[in-house]
């Protein structure tokens, strides 16, 4: 199939360069493309989501009431990133999570930041994510945020800019180790010949990190799911799957004398570190949510006398707040006397006064977004909306400013992906993975997320997203 | 082995051999409509009295047992619990909560399985003139599944839960298949031991494939001594005393014990056992068929029971006294 036809616009293109010519990273890649039948790309397209409805890689929609199993789209034509670019992200990323962890940190104990004035208190304290139970925490080795993953985007210049942080349990590395699985049966040779970073070694950063935590010489982990129902469960029997740990949900698990269990076949047998999959709030009931029945009562009370290690730390959400986000450059430059390395989206808080003016002002330009909602819901792209919809947000704003923030509409760059008309240019975000324990890892690889509508700049699962292999190379 | 994981593998196991043997009770009627003389008709009756299923069927079909909607019934029709379309999902779901604790390809199978039969139940198969084919797949399927468990799975206590399970399913649905017979009916008492009495033993021998097995041990076709194979045989793996002593290893294997027993579970497995190994045939005749088969499956109820309080039982994490400070 050829690029022939493929047009790209104003926006970055990934593969091809403003004058239309492949950037050398692609060129392998657009050959072996261009050498392949139209038939053949299809039928391969076609066998990548048989690949993955025979895995189970499946996930229930929210808000869909027939429970119907979707899988991921993955596309085929992957995503590539040199070795130069990857360094900024990788580097910008270290740098960031760092900052993050000496926040959260200072914020639940000493809270130097709000006395030195760099960011507002009630930014942080009026957050519901800041949870008041875990003031003076002093989580093991001092860190919070262990796993985590931010979206990352590239402007027309292609330069990149953190679009938000994701510190509560990122979802999607399992649809990104098994995506590297199905394309390489697709492209076998381009790994070895274009030298392709493996990202199989994940798990083992993860499990690494999980027992590096603990005090224990021998630690037993366990992944701590919502269960069955919960969208992301194929994930999380896939990570505790490749960790070769226990799977647990609440009520496998037990607190006695501050100590956490699982229930066993052979009565209670300890456990030390769990990576949790479930919200703060339906960790522990007796802490934080006393109606609920989900949770384990006592958890709470066990970490903090140092029995367990739960990862990400209780708390850690509020730092991904995207009213706090707008803050992150002068965190960074706070904590580590360093200008980030890679730059935020110019943000409009509309809790300020004159930012809420502006942004009600110009609402047709702008994306509006929730401060504490992910997956794409509760988010108004200005552009795309019509005057309804810029009304009944206007009168949002105004009622709730503190719960908004707006930017300007990002034009995200631009990846080559089959669609029924052939390869059309679709707008791609990407997500890289961090994991913070005996030192910083970012995973050399990242997903991908791509709006698979034409023009759309929507890429989350949720909302017709799909996904593409992203290849980091050796140089 | 945490306590949730050990009853997902133990219903996996069920419900694949619950689902296997639906196919097997199914075939039982391909297998007699080959042979039938004419003017007899298929008794799709039988079948559904013998899986337990009789009052459910009359009051979605009446006492409408004709072929199609006795597929249809106990193959596809999701108001029917034990319908292979339901056993199946089941068996799938049990595995999709333990799929960190099962080989990769225990899984493929069985999600491709569930996907064959909602294919086969969107085409409607049961409306088709000779559906045979897809139920030898659903068994081919499902023995493609325990092929690889056994050349995979380590044999730690999953391996011995998902065994356990399957083996009380099948001694429970072997006492059923045999149970046919004895809702089979014949034109006139003159017909016991006529062709068409042996055509019947013949049919329930081949759909648990022991016709062959049968033949080598007594050769002739003897009702007593088919009832004999498929209850007290120590050597086919589908009589119902051998997957009894293979279910009391399991136990045993779980519990670490070697002699006796070491808790309830054990124990009336081992009584049941131990009844079946010191009975003859004419034990079983003397009671009746019917009834010593009744007896036997609410004695396999009640194992199971036993399990479940044994190894299944999660208590809430709630419970205050549990919730002691130091």
């Amino acid at each position: 199939m050829s690029f022939d036809k493929y047009i790209r616009q104003e926006h970055y293109d990934e593969m091809f360069d403003e004058n239309g010519d492949c950037r050398s990273t692609y060129e392998q890649m657009r050959k072996k493309l261009n050498g392949l039948s139209d038939k053949k790309l299809f039928q391969l397209q076609h066998s990548t989501e048989k690949a993955q409805i025979s895995m189970g890689m499946t996930f229930n929609v929210y808000h869909d009431s027939k429970g119907v199993e979707k899988i991921l789209h993955l596309d085929l034509v992957p995503r590539i990133i040199s070795a130069q670019e990857w360094q900024v992200i990788e580097e910008g990323l270290q740098q960031r999570i760092k900052a993050v962890n000496l926040f959260l940190d200072d914020i639940y104990n000493d809270q130097k930041i709000f006395k030195d004035k760099v960011i507002p208190s009630e930014v942080v304290l009026s957050s519901s994510d800041y949870l008041k139970p875990c003031i003076g925490l002093k989580p093991p080795k001092g860190i919070w945020s262990h796993i985590s993953g931010s979206d990352i985007v590239r402007d027309q210049n292609g330069k990149f800019y953190v679009l938000e942080d994701n510190l509560r349990c990122p979802s999607g590395v399992s649809y990104l180790l098994e995506n590297r699985e199905i394309i390489k049966q697709a492209f076998p040779e381009l790994f070895s010949s274009l030298g392709v970073r493996p990202v199989s070694e994940y798990p083992s950063m993860l499990l690494n990190m999980l027992q590096y935590m603990s005090e224990e010489s021998n630690p037993t982990v366990a992944v701590l799911t919502p269960g069955i129902y919960n969208s992301a469960y194929f994930e999380h029997s896939y990570l505790a799957q490749q960790m070769g740990v226990e799977l647990v949900t609440g009520p496998d698990l037990m607190v006695k004398n501050k100590r956490v269990y699982m229930q066993t076949t052979k009565g209670l047998e300890p456990v030390h570190a769990l990576y949790r999959r479930i919200d703060d709030t339906f960790m522990d009931p007796t802490v934080f949510n006393p109606d609920s029945m989900l949770g384990v009562p006592g958890l709470f009370e066990a970490y903090k006398a140092g029995n367990i290690v739960i990862a990400n730390a209780p708390g850690t959400g509020v730092a991904d707040d995207k009213a706090v986000y707008t803050y992150m450059p002068k965190i960074i430059k706070y904590y580590l006397n360093e200008d980030p390395i890679i730059e935020n989206v110019p943000t409009y808080m509309c809790s300020e006064k004159d930012d809420l003016a502006y942004v009600l002002e110009n609402i047709e330009e702008l994306v509006v977004k929730e401060t504490n909602a992910a997956g794409g819901y509760g988010m108004l792209i200005g552009p795309k909306a019509d005057k309804e919809e810029h009304e009944k947000f206007r009168k949002l704003l105004r009622a709730n400013p503190r719960n908004y923030i707006a930017q300007p509409t990002l034009s995200l760059s631009t990846v080559p992906t089959l669609s029924n008309e052939g390869f059309a240019p679709r707008h791609v975000d990407l997500r890289p993975y961090v994991v913070y324990g005996e030192k910083i890892d970012v995973l050399p690889g990242a997903l991908t997320r791509v709006a698979l509508v034409k023009d759309s700049l929507v890429v989350n699962s949720s909302q017709g997203g799909g996904s593409k292999d992203t290849w980091v190379l050796f140089e | 082995m945490l306590s949730r994981v050990a009853n997902s593998l133990f219903w996996l196991g069920r419900y694949a051999e619950r689902a296997e043997n639906y196919a097997r009770f199914i075939d039982v009627n391909f297998n007699l409509s080959l042979d039938l003389p004419p003017g007899m008709t298929e008794q799709w009756d039988p079948l559904i009295s013998a899986t337990g299923g009789r009052e459910l069927f009359v009051s979605l079909f009446d006492e409408k047992f004709t072929r199609e909607n006795s597929i249809l019934f106990l193959a596809f029709d999701a108001r029917n619990p034990d319908a292979i379309i339901n056993t199946v999902k089941y068996a799938r779901e049990n595995a999709r909560i333990v799929r960190e604790s099962i080989p990769r390809e225990t899984w493929e199978v069985l999600n491709d399985l569930y996907y064959f039969v909602l294919e086969a139940s969107n085409k409607k198969i049961w409306k088709k003139e000779d559906p045979k084919d897809c139920f030898k797949l659903i068994r081919n399927k499902l023995q493609l599944l325990s092929g690889i468990a056994y050349d995979n799975i380590p044999r730690s206590q999953g391996w011995y839960f998902t065994k356990l399970g399957q083996y009380l399913e099948r001694a429970d649905k072997t006492s059923r298949i045999l149970d046919v017979k004895y809702h089979f009916l014949l034109p006139s008492v003159d017909d016991v031991g006529s062709p068409l009495d042996f055509l019947h033993w013949v049919a329930l021998l081949k759909s648990v494939t022991g016709f062959n097995a049968y033949r080598r041990v007594h050769g002739k076709i003897n009702p007593t001594k088919i009832a004999e194979y498929l209850v007290l045989d120590r050597f086919f793996p589908r009589s119902i005393l051998f997957c009894l002593m293979s279910a009391e290893h399991c136990l045993h294997e779980i519990s670490e014990s070697k002699h006796g027993y070491s808790n309830a579970a054990e124990k009336a497995i081992g009584n049941l056992r131990a009844d079946l190994e010191f009975a003859d045939v004419n034990d079983v005749f003397d009671l009746g068929l019917h009834e010593y088969l009744d007896n036997l499956q609410l004695r396999l109820n009640a194992i199971s029971d036993n399990i479940h309080d044994q190894y299944f039982q999660i208590r809430s994490n709630f419970t205050p006294d549990l919730q002691t400070q130091e």
